[in-house]
């Protein structure tokens, strides 16, 4: 009995490590798969009259959605920690504890 | 009044910049409290405010993936985070997701089936509605059942205890969750995680909606690790999908910025505020929210079916939307106030 569990144990931890992988390669798979739909209709932005900086944005956005993608990805989380931080400090200001609950139950 | 008006470079609109922040705060303190991404309030705002429905669901994604990781940090700092749990399921949620949406992509291709989504929407709605209100009378009963014996029902007990039958099946795998307290099969999180996330995917929305439940039925998650965990998940997904948005072009970075400004306070609020109300008072607000959400797909649905009352049941819809968002964004607020208000007065009590 121990070695019949032990054999699926085995097969059942291969089959873990392949849903991992096909995890990581799941996004590839799914830009492929999202792409189509979007070539049929593209979107440009009107940059006449812009301010230098969101002219710069607007370009960025119609030269290459690539690295557009990229810098917005990027932008995302850092606004988030900064702002989070931000208001972390203020809320710390207020005095309660902001490290620790004393609910447990569910 | 032209200063309260920031043109949006990508969409090429002009928006009302404080109905922005204002829609963040909303949408911070009620994704902060319940856990969740919150698509389905943020959109139809983004709409209303202005911005053509493909910009106001992916600048939603993207604002989401940021508000969201905000509220893991403090959440985190509670202790409210599995993140071993988390890294599990989204396994799942990923694989389920996408399975989901190409199964939309096939169904679509035989015809229309927009009505058909919205109606499996309608129903899982009123399931995890009924869920949460069946478990909220089951804890209920079980309180009265033991103040006649002259007892008291242990803190940790529950009305639904669907988990602990889910926890003995021992397939290998097995994982021990610290956080979440839960030894149960690797397969158990995957399974669920998959199942939300396909159902996710069916339907177009982030999952957080049933993901929060589901951890709380099925997995046996306390309410409040339910909430950090989700938003871990809600994190890296919104990130995921704000990356697929931004590349078919239909994020606006400038909205999703200054929403995020509104966000950082309510998300704060509305995490703070899970310090202060109990795993059933966040699981009957949860219900609340539901059932709202399950109004407004019917009225849509209704909208459809009525052409003739179409735009009044369109924004009846809305309404029913972001009146809800409203009042539960006030009685979590007013929850934070008094709360924070008890604690800083004990402290000073004790000093």
């Amino acid at each position: 009995m121990r070695s019949f569990w032990n054999s699926w144990g085995r097969r059942l931890n291969g089959i873990w490590l392949s849903i991992w992988t096909g995890m990581l390669m799941m996004p590839v798979m799914a830009m492929a798969a999202g792409g189509e739909k979007v070539e049929k209709m593209v979107i440009v932005a009107d940059t006449r009259g812009l301010p230098p900086w969101e002219a710069w944005w607007a370009n960025l956005y119609n030269e290459s959605h690539v690295y557009f993608t990229i810098v917005t990805i990027i932008i995302i989380p850092v606004v988030g920690v900064i702002f989070g931080t931000i208001a972390d400090l203020f809320m710390g200001m207020i005095g309660i504890d902001l490290k620790s609950r004393d609910l447990a139950e569910h | 009044m032209d200063w309260m008006y920031v043109f949006m470079p990508i969409a090429g609109v002009y928006i009302f910049w404080p109905g922005l922040i204002i829609l963040g705060i909303g949408v911070g303190v009620i994704g902060g409290f319940f856990g969740m991404g919150g698509a389905w309030m943020v959109t139809p705002g983004l709409n209303i405010l202005g911005f053509p429905m493909a910009f106001a669901i992916g600048t939603d994604i993207a604002h989401m993936a940021g508000k969201s990781l905000i509220s893991t940090m403090r959440h985190g700092k509670f202790g409210n985070v599995d993140y071993k749990l988390g890294l599990i399921m989204l396994v799942g949620t990923v694989v389920g997701f996408e399975v989901g949406a190409q199964m939309v992509m096939w169904l679509e291709r035989l015809g229309n089936v927009e009505k058909v989504v919205r109606w499996i929407y309608l129903a899982l709605l009123i399931l995890i509605a009924w869920m949460v209100f069946h478990d909220v009378a089951k804890r209920k009963q079980k309180e009265r059942d033991a103040a006649k014996q002259g007892k008291q029902v242990d803190a940790l007990a529950t009305g639904i205890e669907w988990h602990k039958t889910l926890h003995k099946i021992k397939i290998p795998p097995m994982v021990h969750l610290r956080v979440a307290g839960i030894y149960c099969s690797a397969w158990l999180p995957i399974l669920v995680s998959f199942l939300t996330g396909w159902l996710a995917g069916i339907l177009g929305i982030g999952g957080g909606l049933i993901r929060m439940p589901a951890l709380i039925y099925f997995i046996g998650c306390p309410t409040h690790v339910a909430v950090g965990t989700d938003l871990f998940e809600v994190m890296i997904s919104g990130l995921y999908g704000a990356a697929t948005y931004t590349y078919k072009g239909r994020t606006e970075l400038v909205a999703a910025v200054i929403m995020l400004i509104g966000a950082a306070i309510g998300a704060q609020i509305g995490s703070v505020a899970t310090k202060y109300i109990k795993g059933y008072g966040i699981r009957v607000a949860f219900g609340i929210a539901v059932i709202a959400c399950a109004v407004s797909i019917l009225l849509k649905l209704l909208a459809k079916f009525y052409p003739a009352y179409g735009v009044l049941l369109d924004n009846s819809a809305t309404v029913v939307i972001l009146g809800t968002v409203s009042l539960l964004s006030l009685y979590i607020i007013v929850a934070f106030v008094q709360g924070a208000r008890k604690e800083i007065q004990a402290k000073k009590a004790r000093a």
